[in-house]
This record gives C-alpha cells, sequence and structure tokens, in this order.
C-alpha cells in the first residue's frame, strides 16, 4: 500500500477465533441456542424417471412429526430458472438422491424416523450415468465456469503436431470427486410472517451470505431486504459452499410451512454426495509436439467431461494449457455429456486442478522421452508475455520457483532414470511439477468503517472459511488506518452487513481487502487522523484494483518424493515441498496453512479420491467417509510451503495475490511423476491405488 | 421412548430427557445445547465427535446417550476452559495454527489428550516396529493414534507438531 506504514501485514497474526474454534465455542449454521423443529428430507432412489405417488400417511402418523412436504403439497416458488432450486415443484427425477420430500418435526429421531416412513412410488426410466471416451452425448458448452469460450486456437496445430520431430499423445483421467468439507452444510431458517410481506431468518453454512440471500430472495419471490443470513463460522466449503443448494431451498419451504417457528437441517454425510455439488470426472487427452532440445511447436488439450442434465456446469480444465508454456500452435476444447448425475460445482481450483494434472504429467513424459530434466524443459518453454492474450506478466516467477525450489528440496544429483532407486522394499523417486492460479478481484463488495472511543470497526458481509479473513481483513485495516491492529475490529458474516462477493477464486482477500484499503483511505480524507465519535466512511473494491494490461497469476513448483512398494504397490509420500509465488503474504501463519492445506488435498487427490458411480442402479456408491477416502493423519508426513519474497501491487492494493486454491494445483501430477520415477509404471488414471504398480514397468 | 439420564459435562451436572435412540453426540448438541463435540459423519467415520469420558477417547456418535447415564464427559470447551487454565494441548493448537475451519478440531483436541495418556500409559499401538516395544511419542505413534480424526482443511502437520510438542 503506497504511503502506507507496513505494520501488521506480514505478521504472523494468530486467529482472532482461534480459541473460540479450539474450544468448540465457535458457532455454526446448525448451533444456533434456539428451540427449533428438524427437518430430514427424502432421496430419490433411481437416477431418472419421476415420483408416481407419496404416500405421507404412516409419516404423518409417527410421533413428533409436523409436516411432509412433497411435489403435491410444497408450496409454488416464485422463479424455477435455476432448475437446481426447482425443489418439490415436480414430479421429475435428475438423479440418484435428488430431494423428493421431507419431514418437519420436533426431534431430529422423529424426523428421520417420519422421513423413513415416507412412502415413495418411483418410475424409472433408463439412465447413464458413466462418462466413457467419446461419449454419444458429448457437446460444446457455450461458456465454462468463468471463462467465455469452450475453445481456443492459435496457429494450426495439426500441421505442427505433423511436423514435430517429437510427438507425445497421451490421455489422462481423472475420477469424479467430493469436497467433503468437514462441516455437512446446514441451516437454521425462520420465517416470520407480518408487516413488509414476512421476513426469512437463515444461519447458513456458506462461502457467501450475500448470494445466499440474493439466491432465495429470487427463487421465494421476496425482497432482498426481507431475507437475512448469517453465517459467523463456517466448518470448510472448498467450493460445496460457494452457492446454496437444494437444502437450502428445502429449510425455507420448511420454515414457511410452520410461521414463527424456527426449523434446523442438516445434510447427512451420506446426502453431501448428491446434493452439494462434485468434481467432475475428466477424460483429457494432451498432445505436445517438441523439437528435439524440448521448445514445443504445439499444445493441444481436449477435455471430456460430464455435467447434469438437471443444470449445467462446465468445469474449465483446459484453461491452464492457454497460458502456461510458449508454443506457437496451441487448442483448447471442452466438451460436455450431460448425465444423470447430480450436478457437478466447483471443487478447489476447478479446472486447474484436474487440467495441470493432465498439462504436467505430460511435461514430464516428454522429459521422460528426451532423456531431459523436467525442470530444464519447462524452463526451454518459458513464455516471455501471455501465450494467450499477448500481454506482459505482472509477476511471472515460475522459473524461479522451479530452480529456488529444487536447491531447497534438494534436486541437483537426481538420476534421472526412472527405477534408478530401492531402499529395501522400497522404490523410491522424486517428482516435479509446476502450480499456477489466475488472480481475481471481484466487483461488487463494499466495507464501512466506523469509529468509536478509539476502536475502528470494520464491517463486510464476507465469510471466513477457515482461511482467517477476520484476522487478515483487521491487519489490513490496521496498515490502511495506520493504526495497532488492537484498535481494529472485524465483522463478517451477515448479510446486514455492506455487501460482500464469494468466498471463492482464491479472490476473498483480494477483492474485500482492496475495499477496506478504499474505506480506509476515505475515512481518513473525510475525516482525518482524529476522526470523532461516530465518524464512518464506507468504499466498495475499486474497479482499478487489478493493473489493467496485464497478466496476472500466481505460480508455485511442487516437489515429491514417494516410495512404491516393490510388492503391494502401496505408495508412501514421506516429503513434499511447495515453492510459490503469491505476491505479498499478509499473514504467514495463515497462508502457509492454506498452501500446506491445498497440497495436502492435492495429495489426497494423488492416491486416494474416487467417487464410484453404480453404472446400472446410478447411484453414488461410496457415499461416506469410510469408503470415500480423504487422507488421514497417517497418509500424510513432512508437507512444507514457503514463498518467494515480494508484492504485487498490479494484483491489489496489499500487492498480494490469493493462496486458498494454487497449493492443489499440479500436487496431484508431482505425486504421480515421483511414483513414475520410483517405478516406471505411469499411471494416467488417478487416484494411484496400489493395483496400479502391480503391472510391471511399462512405458 | 424417551429416559431421564445424568451426565456430568465438563464437570457440571446435568438431567437430561432422551428419546432412546438419541446418541451422546445429539444429547450434548439438540438436548443441551453443548456443541462443542461437532457432528462430521454421524457413523464413526470422521472422529469430529470425539470426546473424554471417565479420560479416554469415544467416538460419541457411536456411542447410545442411555448407555452413558452417570458418566464425566469432557468436551474441548472443557479441555480449553478448565479451571487451572488450558490444556497445554489447546494453546499448542492455537499457537501451531493446528486448524483451520476449527470443525474437526474439538474432536483433534480430545483425540490429542487421549493419546497422550495413552501413550503415558505405554498401550501400544499398530506404530510399533515389533510388538512389546516401549511407547514413544514419535511422528508415527502420533499420527497412526491421530488417525480416526480426519481434517479435510489438511492441518495434519500442525497438529502432530502440536501433539509432540506436549507429549515431550
Ligand atoms: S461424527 Fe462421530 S465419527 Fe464422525
Ligand atoms: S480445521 Fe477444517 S477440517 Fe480440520
Amino acid at each position: 500500500m503506497s504511503g502506507v506504514e507496513q505494520g501488521a501485514l506480514g505478521r504472523p497474526d494468530e486467529r482472532v477465533e482461534g480459541w473460540d474454534k479450539v474450544a468448540g465455542r465457535a458457532r455454526y449454521a446448525y448451533e444456533q441456542p434456539v428451540p427449533a423443529l428438524y427437518v430430514h428430507p427424502v432421496l430419490s432412489t433411481v437416477a431418472r424417471g419421476r415420483v408416481l405417488a407419496v404416500d405421507t400417511g404412516p409419516a404423518r402418523a409417527s410421533a413428533g412429526v409436523e409436516a411432509v412436504l412433497t411435489h403435491e403439497n410444497a408450496e409454488r416458488l416464485a422463479d424455477t430458472s435455476d432448475a437446481e432450486f426447482a425443489v418439490l415443484q415436480g414430479p421429475h427425477i435428475g438423479f440418484c438422491g435428488q430431494i423428493v420430500a421431507a419431514v418437519v418435526a420436533r426431534t431430529p429421531e422423529e424426523a428421520r424416523r417420519g422421513a423413513d416412513l415416507v412412502q415413495v412410488r418411483e418410475y424409472a426410466e433408463e439412465h447413464d450415468v458413466v462418462l466413457g471416451p467419446g461419449h454419444p452425448r458429448l457437446y460444446c458448452p457455450d461458456e465454462l465456469n468463468a471463462y467465455p469460450e469452450a475453445d481456443t486456437r492459435q496457429g494450426d496445430p495439426a500441421a505442427a503436431l505433423e511436423r514435430a520431430p517429437v510427438v507425445l499423445d497421451r490421455t489422462y483421467r481423472t475420477p469424479m470427486e467430493h469436497n467433503n468439507p468437514m462441516e455437512p452444510h446446514a441451516c437454521t431458517v425462520l420465517w416470520e410472517e407480518g408487516t413488509g410481506g414476512g421476513s426469512l431468518t437463515v444461519y447458513d453454512s456458506t462461502q457467501g451470505v450475500h448470494p445466499v440471500r440474493e439466491s432465495l430472495a429470487q427463487v421465494l419471490g421476496l425482497h432482498a431486504e426481507q431475507v437475512r443470513v448469517v453465517s459467523e463460522h463456517v466448518g470448510g466449503g472448498f467450493g460445496s459452499k460457494g452457492s446454496p443448494h437444494a437444502h437450502n431451498v428445502v429449510a425455507a419451504l420448511a420454515a414457511r410451512a410452520v410461521p414463527g417457528r424456527w426449523v434446523k437441517l442438516a445434510l447427512t454425510r451420506q446426502q453431501m454426495f448428491t446434493l452439494v455439488g462434485h468434481r467432475t470426472p475428466t477424460i483429457q487427452r494432451v498432445r505436445l509436439g517438441a523439437a528435439r532440445d524440448g521448445v514445443l511447436s504445439a499444445v493441444v488439450h481436449d477435455v471430456e467431461e460430464h455435467t447434469s442434465t438437471v443444470k449445467e456446469f462446465a468445469e474449465q480444465s483446459a484453461v491452464c494449457t492457454r497460458m502456461m508454456y510458449a508454443a506457437p500452435h496451441r487448442r483448447t476444447t471442452h466438451r460436455l455429456a450431460a448425465l444423470d448425475v447430480p450436478i457437478p460445482f466447483w471443487m478447489r481450483a476447478p479446472g486447474e486442478t484436474p487440467g495441470m494434472f493432465a498439462l504436467e504429467s505430460a511435461l514430464d513424459e516428454l522429459a521422460c522421452e528426451l532423456a531431459m530434466d523436467p525442470i530444464v524443459l519447462r524452463e526451454r518453454n518459458e513464455p516471455d508475455l501471455d501465450p494467450e492474450t499477448g500481454a506482459p506478466w505482472s509477476d511471472r516467477r515460475l522459473v524461479q520457483c522451479l530452480h529456488e525450489g529444487a536447491r531447497r528440496f534438494g534436486w541437483a544429483g537426481r538420476d534421472g532414470r526412472a527405477r534408478s532407486r530401492r531402499e529395501g522394499e522400497w522404490w523410491v523417486g522424486t517428482g516435479v511439477a509446476s502450480a499456477v492460479y489466475p488472480h481475481f478481484v471481484n466487483p461488487g463488495s463494499e466495507v464501512e468503517i466506523v469509529h468509536g472511543q478509539g476502536v475502528y470497526t470494520v464491517s463486510i458481509g464476507a465469510a471466513d472459511i477457515g482461511t482467517g479473513a477476520r484476522t487478515v481483513l483487521g491487519q489490513i485495516a490496521a496498515d490502511a488506518l495506520s493504526v495497532p491492529a488492537e484498535r481494529v475490529r472485524v465483522r463478517i458474516g451477515d448479510t446486514a452487513l455492506p455487501p460482500a462477493t464469494v468466498a471463492g477464486g482464491s479472490a476473498g482477500t483480494s477483492s474485500w481487502g482492496s475495499a477496506v484499503v478504499a474505506a480506509a483511505r476515505a475515512l481518513r480524507e473525510e475525516h482525518g487522523s482524529e476522526p470523532g465519535e461516530g465518524a464512518r466512511a464506507r468504499a466498495g473494491t475499486p474497479e482499478d484494483a487489478v493493473a489493467p494490461g496485464y497478466s496476472v497469476y500466481s505460480f508455485g513448483a511442487h516437489f515429491v518424493e514417494a516410495r512404491v512398494h516393490a510388492d503391494t504397490g502401496e505408495v508412501r509420500v514421506p516429503r513434499m515441498y511447495g515453492l510459490f509465488s503469491v505476491g505479498r503474504v499478509l499473514n504467514p501463519r495463515l497462508a502457509r496453512s492454506q498452501l500446506v492445506g491445498g497440497m495436502v488435498m492435492g495429495l489426497s487427490m494423488a492416491l486416494h479420491e474416487h467417487t464410484v458411480m453404480d453404472a446400472r442402479l446410478g447411484h453414488v456408491v461410496n457415499h461416506d467417509l469410510a469408503q470415500y477416502h480423504v487422507a488421514a493423519h497417517a497418509d500424510v508426513q513432512q508437507v512444507e510451503a514457503e514463498w518467494l519474497e515480494g508484492a504485487d501491487v498490479r494484483a491489489t492494493p496489499m500487492g498480494s495475490r490469493g493462496v486458498g486454491e494454487i497449493g492443489i494445483v499440479g500436487a496431484a501430477a508431482a505425486v504421480a511423476n515421483a511414483a513414475h520415477h520410483a517405478t516406471g509404471v505411469r499411471v494416467r488414471n488417478l487416484p494411484l491405488t496400489p493395483d496400479r504398480f502391480l503391472v510391471g514397468p511399462r512405458e | 421412548m424417551e429416559a431421564t439420564i445424568i451426565l456430568h459435562v465438563d464437570g457440571v451436572r446435568r438431567e437430561l430427557t432422551v428419546d432412546t435412540r438419541t446418541t451422546l453426540l445429539d444429547a450434548l448438541r439438540d438436548r443441551s445445547g453443548e456443541y462443542s463435540p461437532k457432528k462430521g459423519c454421524d457413523h464413526g467415520q470422521c472422529g469430529a465427535c470425539t470426546v473424554l469420558v471417565g479420560g479416554r477417547r469415544i467416538l460419541s456418535c457411536l456411542a447410545l446417550a442411555v448407555a452413558c447415564d452417570g458418566d464425566e464427559v469432557t468436551t474441548a470447551a472443557g479441555l480449553a476452559g478448565g479451571e487451572d487454565g488450558p490444556h497445554p494441548l489447546s494453546r499448542a493448537f492455537v499457537e501451531h495454527d493446528a486448524f483451520q475451519c476449527g470443525y474437526c478440531t474439538p474432536g483433534q483436541v480430545c483425540s490429542g489428550v487421549g493419546v497422550l495418556a495413552e501413550l503415558e500409559a505405554g498401550m501400544p499401538s499398530h506404530a510399533a516396529a515389533h510388538p512389546g516395544d516401549p511407547v514413544e511419542a514419535t511422528d508415527a505413534e502420533i499420527r497412526e493414534r491421530m488417525s480416526g480424526n480426519l481434517c479435510r482443511c489438511g492441518a495434519y502437520p500442525a497438529i502432530v507438531a502440536a501433539v509432540r510438542e506436549v507429549a515431550r
């Protein structure tokens, strides 16, 4: 921040809510201390078809049941244009695990028992839930998540591949995956009738209270002012809480059926596998054309994915290939098949996470083919300007991440030949992969700062999903106001506060923090350095927070040591090291936790995560945490994240970029590359389960 | 069917009327407003609901409340707010930033305190190379024993560091 003393920023302050979390006193959405009724949803058991009849008699006769909502008796919604929110509006079934009824009862046990007693007769139609290569339903979407173009092309990639002395043509697959934040999605809701057409209060577990308010108001035909959404603490989201989902609408419908009484709805872990989004499986064909010295002439990345028939979500898996490495001839394409599956949605770094697994695996394969160090190969293809736009980079330090990371990891002297190191029963190898994540600053947030008795209260409806937003926004405000952090109080997570954009796209701190700086400047301009009691100022995220004309991304390099058991194929990862370039790190303690957390999720993706769809019955088979394994303590050994010093004042007034997602990007490729180096077995289908290594070495 | 039970939660005696189907976790959360233990799965698969009963860690989602009648239950709130100040492990969690979203955290802290007692008592685990080896607070031991507590935020390295620090 130009002209602002650096005091609080860059300091490793502890989380302001740290003790509340450690004691379990931090209140999550379900934990509001109000007498409430409980809602338990009933889900469809066929993947495509319709509800023929719902017999609610036994459920209504069951002890404690107050209401049973079905598509026949539920309130008609004002706006059903978003089919995900058109809950209980008709008999159509679009996927297995869709809400087809809901029971409202006095206790959680009675609600669950009531839900068991609801008898839903379903008509099943033929369904299709499995994405295979060249699926007959593939189509080209009009746009991708966050990107306007599904396909891009530069030069003549087909001809360049013909001419290239070395051509690599490989297909990589990533499976369907689920976010699985530890706190299941939940809400506590009250509908009060009265003047002004009534009011809805929602305590929600969400990455954005204002987006939830907007959606619910629209769906229910209310004015935004009639809806208040509060989200004090959020037990993780990883994208899945980036928008409301069907359960929010059901909870609102239930509340409106019992005016004046609170209702609580917490999805079960099993229900989360169909109702709150997932990452699509991907089939990615990557073709690289290169000269013998490794210089790329052509890069082609063609992606096939699924979406739901209910609503389209087009994951942008190949966008990283548009800008990552230099090559005059380039093509990216995305094709979707709309299947009878739950609705896919954001999962940590949608697009980059699966896309960089493919691209960075392919780079490693090319390096092996050319008998070249994979770091040298990447360096040879370092673009001076953004290959997609021709714009200069704001702060591209990928090569520095690779070189410095290699030094700190101890890469030098590595024998590049696969299957060259054995320790006892274990094959040992090391791997590298690059990371990238775009920089976003979302317009639309506002911050109000009020001065009283020497304390500055900073208010914005932002969400702290574990990032430490409360803490870091206070640090930003302290420096922007030139006061000690103890004199700043931060209020977030409530639509009664000024509007905030979603905690997503690694853009939370960038977007909200830019507004904090603007509001602090406004306060000083309007009220000087000795403001009176009640002096206040308000400002929004400036439109020019990001300097125009630059290509702004974060970069990083992952280094991994993998050990693969010679007899069982078990993969262990004793060491992960990531070096990132993310602009100025505003709070090292919090940033490290996010980067390490991303890497751990990347390790989990590499080794374990895989949602299994039952082709015959159309449901998610492994819909709990015993069968959908996420990395546990025993899977995670040494994981270290560091960063390059520096600031990117073109990115935000704070000089920072986001840190929430880049840690996962490329991590799985680094693990797979290390496992290949260890064994000579190239795994192109995630996850790296033991069976993949029991085939003997092959290239 | 309902039943009346007594629980001593963090030193406070509570008389509760519960459905006989109510788990200890739901008795704490829904029937007495003790929201410190969390529900992550309700199936014994995540560890978020871990509490100490008589000093040993249990998954409160897998215990029926009626089976805990008369028990001493310690939650993370009791550990952080004890009369002699917070438990050293609670403090180590804050210092090591051994969490992000905080939802798995009360369970991790309770589990960690249980692990410290198990190590102290020399209880063996799968991490020992040979049965009968002396039990030490190595990282491998801690990881093995803490593996029932999932953290999707990936705070594992910091959690292990916090437990290791207090164990030594
Ligand atoms: S809630 Fe008890 S183990 Fe998950
Ligand atoms: S801190 Fe979020 S799940 Fe552990």
